[in-house]
C-alpha cells in the first residue's frame, strides 16, 4: 500500500513539472547529466498520468533502466509498467537489469525489481517471473517476501495457467511468520485459490494470533478470509439461542422441569470450538481501529460468526463510523440497515444517532430513515413519528416522499399506531406539494387494503382529491380504491366514473387502466346506473393508441358484457373482479440483502459481483478440528514465529493470548517507565529483519544478527529481557535442538498439546501413561463442552482484559500446580476453587531453554548407540512434579537398532520416573528424540537407570543441575518483596561477586541467569536490581533470586528460599555465570 | 483490488489516471458521468456504481472525484478508506512548504510510522484536545440529540525515539475510542493510559466519542421568529442568540448559515453585529456573527420577500451553527500528565483545549 502512496506523490510531482513542452525530451534523456534525465522522466510520467500517449519515447526511456540514480530508476520503472505491454520486444531489453537487481544486496532494490518485473505484462517472461517469485518467497527479508506475495496475484492475472505452481508458493508463504507477509499472502490466496481452505488449517491459529500486528489493509483481507473459513469449520453458535427460543414459544404447556431438562441438554450439546473462540477474541480489539474498513470487517465477522448475544458489541463502533466521510457513512448505513432488520436490539440504543440532519445528502437521509423504520417498535414509535413529522416537511421532496413510505411501514408493523398514522397521512392529503400528496395516496391505499373495514370517510375524502391531484400514480390509486370498495361508497363511485369518463382521453395510461377497472367493477355491482357509462368508457378504450389499453378493453368487455360468444367465465366475472385481494406487504428494501456477506461489494449492490465467494452455511457436524493442530517440531518453529513479539511470562491459566500479552505488558511496563510491548517488540523484530538485508546467508546467522542487534540497543531499552528470550528461541530453532515447546506457552498451542499427548498415547498403548492421559483427555473434552456456557455467565474469568471496562479487575494469579493436559477451562475452574493459600505466584513458561546437552551414553560404550539429554523446560508434560528431560538417541552403527526402551531403574527413595515410549526401530545413522519425566524430589541426586535395546542393556545416569529443578513463576515486584520479607534469616543466602563489566547490562544479566537456571523474570523498578523467581518442581517452594549491581563491578547475589540446600547450590552455580566474561 | 484510478475535477475533466494492471480505457468514466447527471448534486453521486464489466467506487473531496475502477468483489470500504488516505496524503504533501524533503523515506523504519534519525534543536510536543458538539435542537429549544466527538491532534517534534505517555484525570469519560496505530492498545485497556512512540510531526493520536447517553452541555441558544404568511409575499425573520452553558468562557467564531426555501426571493436584514450575506441564487443565508457578548446579544432582524404567486413554504429553514470556545473541553476531559521516556532532553510540552460546533442544527 505504501508503495501506492509513493506513486501518487510521484505522479503529482510529475504533474508539477508538466508545464514544459516535451519536444526536447529525447535529447534530455540522451544527456549525460542525471538532472536533465530526471527532469525528462518527470515530465514523461506526467504525460502518462494525464493519459497522454508517451509510447514513442520507449527506446529512449528504456536505456535508462540501468541508471545508477535511484530517482531516475524509479521513474523509468513507472514508465515501463505502463508501456511494456504495448512494446513487448523493447521491454525485453530491460529484463536482464531486473534479474540483476533481484540479487541486489539491498532489500528495497530486490523488492522493487520484483514489483516492476511482475508488473510488466509480457507473457514471454512468465517463466522468469515464476522463478523470481519462487526465489523471493524464500528471501531473508520479509519485505521482499511480501512483494513476492503481491507478485503472485499479478502473475496469476497475466497467466492463469501458472495456478498450480503459484499455489505452492502461496502454501509456503502462508507458513511465513512475519506480520509483514501475512496480509499480502492471504490476499494472494483469496485471488488465486480461495477454495483451498485446506491450506489455511495449519496456519489458522497463527493468523489469529498475528492479526493485531498485521498492517491495517492486511487485517481486512485476513478477517474476511477467516470469516469464510470459520463458516466451513465450526458448528453454528446460534442453534442454542434458537432452540431455546423455540421451546419458549412452542412448548408452553410442557412442565417447567421438562423444559429445564431440555434446555440443559441443548446447552451442553453445544460447545464452541476453542479455535472459533480464538478468532472472536483476537478480532475484537480491532473494533478500535481508525480504519473504517477494519472496523467493518470485524463487525461482519461478529455478525456472521459470533453467538447472537455477542454480536451487539460491534454496534457502538459502527455508529462511530457514522462521523466519517459521506462514502463511509453510505456503506456503513447500508450494512446497519440489513442488520437492523434481523436484530433490532443491536442498534436500538443508538436510535438518535440515526436522526436526519437537513445537511445530509439525500442518499444518507434515506438510509437513515430506513434504519429508523426498522428500529421502530411500540416503545419508541411516538418519538419516531414526531421526528418523521419534521422530515415530511423537508424541502428535499424526494426524502419527504420516502418518509411517507416509512410512516406507512410503521403503521402496518405496529398496529397500535395504524390509526394515528392513517389520520396523519390523510392530513397530508391537503399538503400543497403534489409529490407528498401523491405518495400519501399510494401509502393510504396500501394501508386501507390491509384494513379494509369502515374507512368510507377516507375514501370519500380521496374521491374529492381526484379533482385536483394530477400525479398519475395517485389518481390511479384513488380510482382503484373506489372501484375496490365501490359498495361502501355507492353514491360517489358512479359519479367518479362519470367524471373520469369525461377526461379519459387526457389521462395517463396508468389512470386509463384504472378507469376501465372501475367501470367494470361498477358494471358488475351497479349496472343500472353505470351500464352506459361503462360502455362509453369501453368504447373509448377500444380505439386508444396504447395497445395495452385496447387489450384490456377487449378482455373486460368479453368478461363482463354477456353475449352469445362469451364463455363460461363471464358467470364468474364478479368473483374474478371483486375477489378479496391480499394486502401488499410493506417491506424494507433491505430485506433480501442478508444473503450476501455483510461488508462486501455484492451486499452494497444487492447483486452478486464478479468473484463473490458465497459464505457457506454452518456445517451440521464440525469437521475434524485436529487439522488445525500443528505438529510438534513444526510447532516449535511456528511458535517462535508467533513470538514476533516475544512473551516471557505466560501464566498457564490464561487461555487466550490476548490476555496473556496483556499480562506481559502490564507487568513489564509497570516495572520500568519505558514500556516494552507490541510496538517496541515489533520494532525489534524489524531491526532484525533490516539486518538481514545486509546479506546474511544462513538462518543461524540471521538470528545471531538480530540478537547482537538487540544487545546493541540494550542500553536504550531498559526492559528488553523479553527480546532476549526471543532471539534465544530463534537460536534454538536454528540449531534444531528445541523440538518441543512449552505446553502452557500460548493459548492455542495448549489444546494442541493435550490433543497430541492423547493421540500419542493411543499409538503407544502399552505405555503406562496411556490410561492417565486418556483420562485427562476425557476430562478435557468434558470441560471444554461446558466452557462456553460458563463463559457467558461469568465473563470475568475470561474477559477481564477485554474492552468492557466494567469487567476489568486486577488478576490475582494463583499458584495451582496442575498438569498441562488439563483444558484451560478446567484450569480456570480449579482456580476458582483456589486450592492454594498463596495468591501471588503463577507458573509461567521458561524464559529460555538451555542449549547445553549432556551425554547420557557414549557411542563407544553403547555399542554404537549414543544418547544425549537436555532439559527442555516444558513444565508439566508428565504431571506437575516431573522435570522433563529430552533424550536424543542416535544410531551410529550400520544396522537397525530395535526396541530402545528404559529398563531397570535404580532410583533413590521418593524419586519417580516417567519413561519415554519405546522406540521400535532406529535406522542406521538415524536419530530420534524422546521425552521423559523425572521427579528428582528437589534434590540433585542421580537418577540411574538402564537404557535397553533389543539385545543390550546400558547403565546410564542423569544428574540434574540445580537450575533445572525449578519452574519459573511470574509475580509482581510487590509480591516478590513481600515473599522475600518472609524468607529471611536462615532462608537467605547471599554472596558478593565480581561481575564482568560487559555483563552488567540488564539484558545480559537476565539472559545469563535464566539460561543457567529455569527462573522467571520479575519486573523491577530499579535499574540496578534484577529479580527472578521460581518454585521448586517437586515441593513448590519459592526460590527468589536477586541480583543487585553495586559500584565497581561487583554485585550482591541473594537467594531466598525454604529449601536452603538447593538455595546454596544454586548460589554456587550462579556465581560463575555472572562473573565470567 | 484497485485496477485503475481516475481523478475528475469539478468541470468533468479526467485530469489524472493511473493503472495498476492493464490499462482500462477512460471511457469507463462515462458511466460515472451518467450517474453524476442523475444525482444532480455532487454529494448524491452513489459511491458505488456498477457497470457491465467494472465497478466504480468513488470518493468526493475538495471538489474532486477520485474514481477507482474495480473488477471483482472487494470490501467497498477497503477501497473507499484507501482513497481517502490517498487524498489525505495529497493534502499533507501539498500543504507542506518544502516539497522535495517530504518524499516518503520508505517503509522499513524500525517503527513503521516514524522515520529514524529525527533531530531537532527545539524539542516540543503539543496536543490539542478538540471536541465537537453534534446536536439537533428542536423548535422549542429543547435538545433532541447531542453527542460529543473528540479528537486529540498532536504536533510532535522530538529528537530520537521518544516514548510518551499521556494520562487523563477522567479517562472513563471516553466512551468509544479509536487510536493511531502507534498507541499501545493493551496499556490503554489495562491502565487507561496512552502510551506511544509518536510519529514525527502532525498526527491524530486519538478520536473518541462521548455518547448521547451522557448529558451534553449546550453552550449557546437561539431564539427565532421566522414566519411566512400566505396572504402577503412578505415574511418575518428574526433570530437572536446567546450563551448558555459556557463554563464562563467566551463563545467566538460564531457563524450562522441557513438554507432558505426556494420561494424566497430576497431578504432585507439588519444585524446587530457582524456581517451577513444572502445569496439569491443558492438561497443560502450566512451571518458571520463573531463573538457573543452576553451583555449585548447578537441579533439579525428583517423581512423576507417571497416570490409572488407561490404558496408559503411548508417548512421553516433549519439554522446551522458554527462556534468555537477556547480553553474548554465541553465533556470535561482533562489531561493529567504527559511524560517522556527513552530520551534524555527535556521537551517543551503544551496542551490546548477547544470546543467547536460539529453538526449543530436548530430546527425552526
Amino acid at each position: 500500500m505504501v508503495f501506492w502512496f509513493d506513486f501518487f506523490v510521484f505522479l503529482i510531482d510529475a504533474l508539477l513539472y508538466f508545464c514544459h513542452r516535451n519536444e526536447d525530451l529525447k535529447q534530455m534523456l540522451e544527456s549525460s547529466k542525471d538532472s536533465a534525465k530526471l527532469d525528462a522522466m518527470k515530465r514523461i510520467v506526467g504525460m502518462i498520468a494525464k493519459g497522454k500517449n508517451a509510447s514513442e519515447l520507449f527506446p529512449a526511456v528504456v536505456k535508462n533502466v540501468a541508471s545508477k540514480n535511484i530517482e531516475i530508476k524509479k521513474l523509468v520503472y513507472v514508465y515501463l509498467m505502463r508501456y511494456a505491454e504495448e512494446q513487448q520486444d523493447l521491454a525485453l531489453l530491460s529484463i536482464s537489469t531486473f534479474q540483476r537487481a533481484l540479487k541486489d544486496p539491498n532489500q528495497l532494490i530486490r523488492a522493487s525489481a520484483l514489483r516492476v518485473l511482475s508488473s510488466i505484462r509480457v507473457p514471454i517472461i512468465v517463466p522468469i517471473m515464476m522463478l523470481a517469485i519462487k526465489e523471493a518467497s524464500s528471501d531473508l527479508s520479509p519485505y521482499v517476501r511480501k512483494n513476492a506475495a503481491h507478485a503472485i496475484q499479478k502473475l496469476y492475472s497475466l497467466d492463469p495457467e501458472q495456478k498450480e505452481m503459484l499455489i505452492e508458493v502461496i502454501e509456503k508463504l502462508l507458513k511465513d511468520r512475519s506480520t509483514l507477509v501475512a496480509g499480502s499472502v492471504v490476499m494472494a490466496f483469496e485471488e488465486v485459490c480461495p477454495d483451498r481452505i485446506d491450506l489455511i488449517h495449519k496456519n489458522y491459529r497463527k493468523l489469529c494470533n498475528l492479526l493485531v500486528d498485521v498492517e491495517e489493509w492486511g487485517q481486512v483481507v485476513i478477517i474476511h478470509m477467516l470469516t469464510r473459513y470459520a463458516r466451513t469449520q465450526f458448528v453454528s453458535p446460534w442453534k442454542v439461542d434458537e432452540v431455546v427460543d423455540e421451546y419458549n414459544e412452542n412448548n408452553f404447556y410442557e412442565s417447567d422441569e421438562e423444559q429445564k431438562e431440555k434446555d440443559q441438554k441443548m446447552k451442553t450439546t453445544y460447545a464452541m470450538d476453542p479455535d472459533h473462540r480464538l478468532l472472536l477474541r483476537n478480532t475484537k480489539p480491532l473494533l478500535q481501529s481508525r480504519n473504517a474498513a477494519v472496523v467493518m470487517a470485524v463487525a461482519q465477522l461478529y455478525w456472521h460468526l459470533a453467538p447472537k448475544s455477542e454480536a451487539g458489541i460491534v454496534s457502538k463502533s459502527l455508529v462511530r463510523l457514522l462521523r466519517s466521510n459521506r462514502e463511509v457513512q453510505y456503506i456503513v448505513l447500508q450494512n446497519i440497515a440489513t442488520m437492523s432488520i434481523q436484530r433490532k436490539g443491536m442498534f436500538e440504543p443508538y436510535l438518535k444517532s440515526f436522526y436526519v440532519r437537513s445537511t445530509d445528502p439525500t442518499m444518507i437521509k434515506t438510509l437513515k430513515l430506513e434504519i429508523l423504520t426498522n428500529l421502530a417498535n411500540e416503545a419508541n414509535i411516538s418519538t419516531l413519528l414526531r421526528e418523521f413529522q419534521t422530515y415530511v416537511k423537508s424541502q428535499d421532496k424526494q426524502f419527504a416522499a420516502a418518509t411517507i413510505q416509512a410512516i406507512g411501514r410503521c403503521a402496518t408493523n405496529i398496529t397500535e399506531v395504524t390509526d394515528t398514522c392513517l389520520n396523519g397521512l390523510v392530513c397530508l392529503l391537503s399538503n400543497r406539494d403534489e409529490i407528498v400528496v401523491a405518495e400519501s395516496v399510494v401509502v393510504i391505499k396500501k394501508l386501507l387494503q390491509t384494513q379494509p373495514a369502515h374507512h368510507g370517510e377516507i375514501i370519500k375524502h380521496m374521491a374529492k382529491l381526484l379533482d385536483n391531484i394530477t400525479v398519475p400514480v395517485a389518481r390511479a390509486s384513488i380510482l382503484w380504491l373506489i372501484g375496490e370498495y365501490c359498495e361502501r361508497v355507492p353514491k360517489i363511485a358512479p359519479d367518479v366514473l362519470r367524471k373520469t369518463a369525461k377526461s379519459f382521453t387526457n389521462e395517463d395510461d396508468l389512470v386509463k387502466l384504472q378507469i376501465l377497472n372501475l367501470g367494470a367493477k361498477l358494471y358488475l355491482t351497479n349496472s343500472k346506473q353505470t351500464k352506459l357509462l361503462t360502455q362509453y368508457v369501453l368504447n373509448l378504450g377500444k380505439y386508444d393508441q396504447s395497445y395495452d389499453i385496447r387489450d384490456r378493453t377487449r378482455f373486460i368487455r368479453q368478461l363482463i358484457v354477456p353475449n352469445e360468444k362469451s364463455g363460461a367465465l363471464s358467470k364468474y366475472a364478479k368473483k374474478i373482479f371483486l375477489a378479496q385481494k391480499p394486502a401488499p406487504l410493506l417491506e424494507s428494501p433491505f430485506k433480501d440483502r442478508d444473503h450476501f456477506q455483510l461488508g462486501t461489494l455484492s451486499h452494497t449492490l444487492n447483486s452478486q459481483a464478479t468473484g463473490y465467494l458465497e459464505l457457506s452455511d454452518w456445517p451440521e457436524v464440525a469437521p475434524d478440528p485436529s487439522v488445525r493442530n500443528v505438529e510438534m517440531a513444526e510447532l516449535a518453529k511456528e511458535w517462535t514465529g508467533i513470538l514476533g513479539k516475544p512473551k516471557k511470562e505466560k501464566p498457564t491459566e490464561k487461555f487466550y493470548s490476548e490476555s496473556e500479552e496483556e499480562e506481559d505488558e502490564s507487568a513489564s511496563t509497570s516495572s520500568s517507565g519505558s514500556g516494552s510491548d507490541s510496538e517496541s517488540e515489533k520494532e525489534d523484530k524489524e531491526e532484525g529483519s533490516t539486518d538481514e538485508s545486509s546479506g546474511s546467508s544462513s538462518p543461524s546467522e540471521e538470528s545471531t544478527d538480530s540478537e547482537s542487534d538487540s544487545k546493541e540497543s540494550a542500553a536504550k531499552k531498559t526492559c528488553r529481557a523479553v527480546n532476549e528470550s526471543d532471539s534465544e528461541v530463534i537460536k534454538k530453532k536454528a540449531e534444531g535442538i528445541s523440538k518441543k515447546r512449552s505446553t502452557s506457552s500460548s493459548s492455542d498451542t495448549e489444546y494442541t498439546s493435550s490433543d497430541e499427548s492423547s493421540t500419542g498415547s493411543k499409538s503407544e498403548s502399552d505405555s503406562k501413561s496411556d490410561s492417565e492421559s486418556g483420562k485427562s483427555r476425557n476430562a478435557t473434552s468434558n470441560k471444554k463442552e461446558e466452557k462456553p456456557v460458563q463463559d457467558r455467565k461469568n465473563p470475568k474469568t475470561q474477559d477481564m482484559f477485554l474492552l468492557d471496562l466494567d469487567d476489568f479487575c486486577p488478576v490475582t494469579p494463583v499458584a495451582v500446580p496442575r498438569a498441562a493436559v488439563l483444558s484451560p477451562s478446567l484450569a480456570a475452574d480449579l482456580e476458582g476453587l483456589s486450592l492454594s493459600s498463596s495468591s501471588v505466584i503463577d507458573v509461567t513458561t521458561q524464559a529460555c531453554v538451555p542449549t547445553k546437552t549432556h551425554e547420557l551414553l557414549h557411542r563407544m560404550s553403547g555399542k554404537g548407540l549414543a544418547a544425549h539429554y537436555h532439559f527442555s523446560r516444558q513444565p508439566g508434560i508428565f504431571g506437575d512434579r516431573m522435570v522433563p528431560v529430552q533424550v536424543t538417541v542416535t544410531n551410529t552403527t550400520d544396522q537397525k537398532i530395535e526396541n530402545i526402551h528404559i529398563g531397570e531403574k535404580k532410583l533413590p527413595p521418593g524419586m519417580r520416573m516417567h519413561e519415554f515410549n519405546p522406540i521400535e526401530c532406529l535406522e542406521p545413522g538415524g536419530s530420534l528424540t524422546a521425552t521423559m519425566g523425572i521427579d528428582f524430589c528437589d534434590s540433585t541426586q542421580t537418577a540411574s537407570f538402564q537404557l535397553c535395546t533389543k539385545d543390550d542393556q546400558f547403565n546410564v545416569n542423569i544428574q540434574p543441575p540445580v537450575g533445572e529443578l525449578l519452574l519459573p513463576v511470574t509475580m509482581s515486584e510487590k509480591d516478590f518483596k513481600k515473599e522475600q520479607g518472609m524468607l529471611t534469616g536462615m532462608n537467605e543466602t547471599s554472596a558478593t561477586i565480581a561481575v564482568a563489566p560487559q555483563n552488567s547490562a540488564r539484558l545480559i544479566i537476565t539472559e545469563r541467569v535464566v539460561k543457567a537456571a529455569n527462573l522467571g523474570v520479575v519486573p523491577s523498578g530499579q535499574d540496578n536490581i534484577h529479580r527472578f523467581a521460581a518454585k521448586t518442581v517437586h515441593s513448590g517452594s519459592l526460590m527468589l533470586v536477586t541480583v543487585e549491581l553495586k559500584e565497581s563491578s561487583t554485585a550482591q547475589l541473594i537467594i531466598n528460599t525454604e529449601k536452603t540446600v538447593i538455595g546454596s547450590v544454586l548460589l554456587r552455580e550462579l556465581k560463575p555465570v555472572l562473573s565470567q566474561g | 483490488m484497485i485496477h485503475s484510478l481516475f481523478l475528475i475535477n469539478a468541470s468533468g475533466d479526467i485530469f489524472l489516471e493511473k493503472h495498476w494492471k492493464s490499462v482500462v480505457s477512460r471511457s469507463v468514466c462515462d458511466y460515472f458521468f451518467e450517474a453524476q447527471e442523475r444525482a444532480s448534486e455532487a454529494e448524491n453521486v452513489p459511491p458505488v456504481i456498477p457497470t457491465p464489466h467494472h465497478y466504480l467506487l468513488s470518493v468526493y473531496r475538495h471538489k474532486i472525484f477520485f474514481v477507482a475502477v474495480i473488477q471483482s468483489e472487494v470490501p467497498p470500504l477497503f477501497v473507499i478508506e484507501f482513497l481517502h488516505r490517498v487524498v489525505d496524503t495529497f493534502q499533507d504533501y501539498f500543504g507542506s512548504t518544502n516539497v522535495g524533503d517530504q518524499l516518503p523515506t520508505g517503509q522499513l523504519s524500525v517503527v513503521p510510522w516514524r522515520r529514524t534519525g529525527v533531530k531537532y534543536t527545539n524539542n516540543e510536543a503539543y496536543f490539542d484536545v478538540i471536541e465537537e458538539i453534534d446536536a439537533i435542537i428542536d423548535k422549542s429549544g429543547s435538545t433532541i440529540t447531542a453527542e460529543i466527538q473528540g479528537v486529540i491532534d498532536a504536533y510532535v517534534k522530538l529528537t530520537g525515539m521518544p516514548d510518551l505517555t499521556l494520562s487523563f484525570m477522567n479517562p472513563r469519560l471516553l466512551d468509544d475510542v479509536s487510536f493511531h496505530p502507534c498507541v499501545r492498545f493493551k496499556r490503554w485497556e489495562s491502565e487507561r493510559i496512552l502510551s506511544f512512540i509518536p510519529p514525527d510531526g502532525n498526527f491524530r493520536l486519538l478520536s473518541y466519542h462521548v455518547s448521547a447517553q451522557n448529558l451534553v452541555a449546550i453552550p449557546v441558544y437561539v431564539k427565532h421568529n421566522i414566519s411566512f404568511r400566505d396572504s402577503s409575499s412578505l415574511g418575518r425573520f428574526e433570530i437572536t442568540m446567546g450563551p448558555k452553558q459556557t463554563m464562563g468562557k467566551t463563545v467566538e467564531g460564531v457563524m450562522v448559515t441557513s438554507q432558505m426555501p426556494k420561494s424566497v426571493l430576497n431578504m432585507t436584514l439588519t444585524p446587530s453585529q457582524g456581517t451577513h450575506v444572502f445569496d439569491p441564487v443558492t438561497k443560502l443565508l450566512s451571518w458571520d456573527v463573531g463573538k457573543i457578548n452576553p451583555q449585548k446579544l447578537p441579533s439579525l432582524k428583517g423581512s423576507v420577500s417571497l416570490q409572488a404567486g407561490t404558496s408559503k413554504p411548508d417548512e421553516n429553514p433549519t439554522i446551522n451553527l458554527q462556534f468555537k470556545i477556547q480553553q474548554l473541553a465541553i465533556s470535561g476531559l482533562k489531561v493529567n500528565r504527559l511524560d517522556m521516556y527513552g530520551e534524555k532532553y527535556k521537551p517543551f510540552k503544551g496542551i490546548k483545549y477547544m470546543t467547536k460546533a460539529g453538526k449543530f442544527q436548530v430546527r425552526t
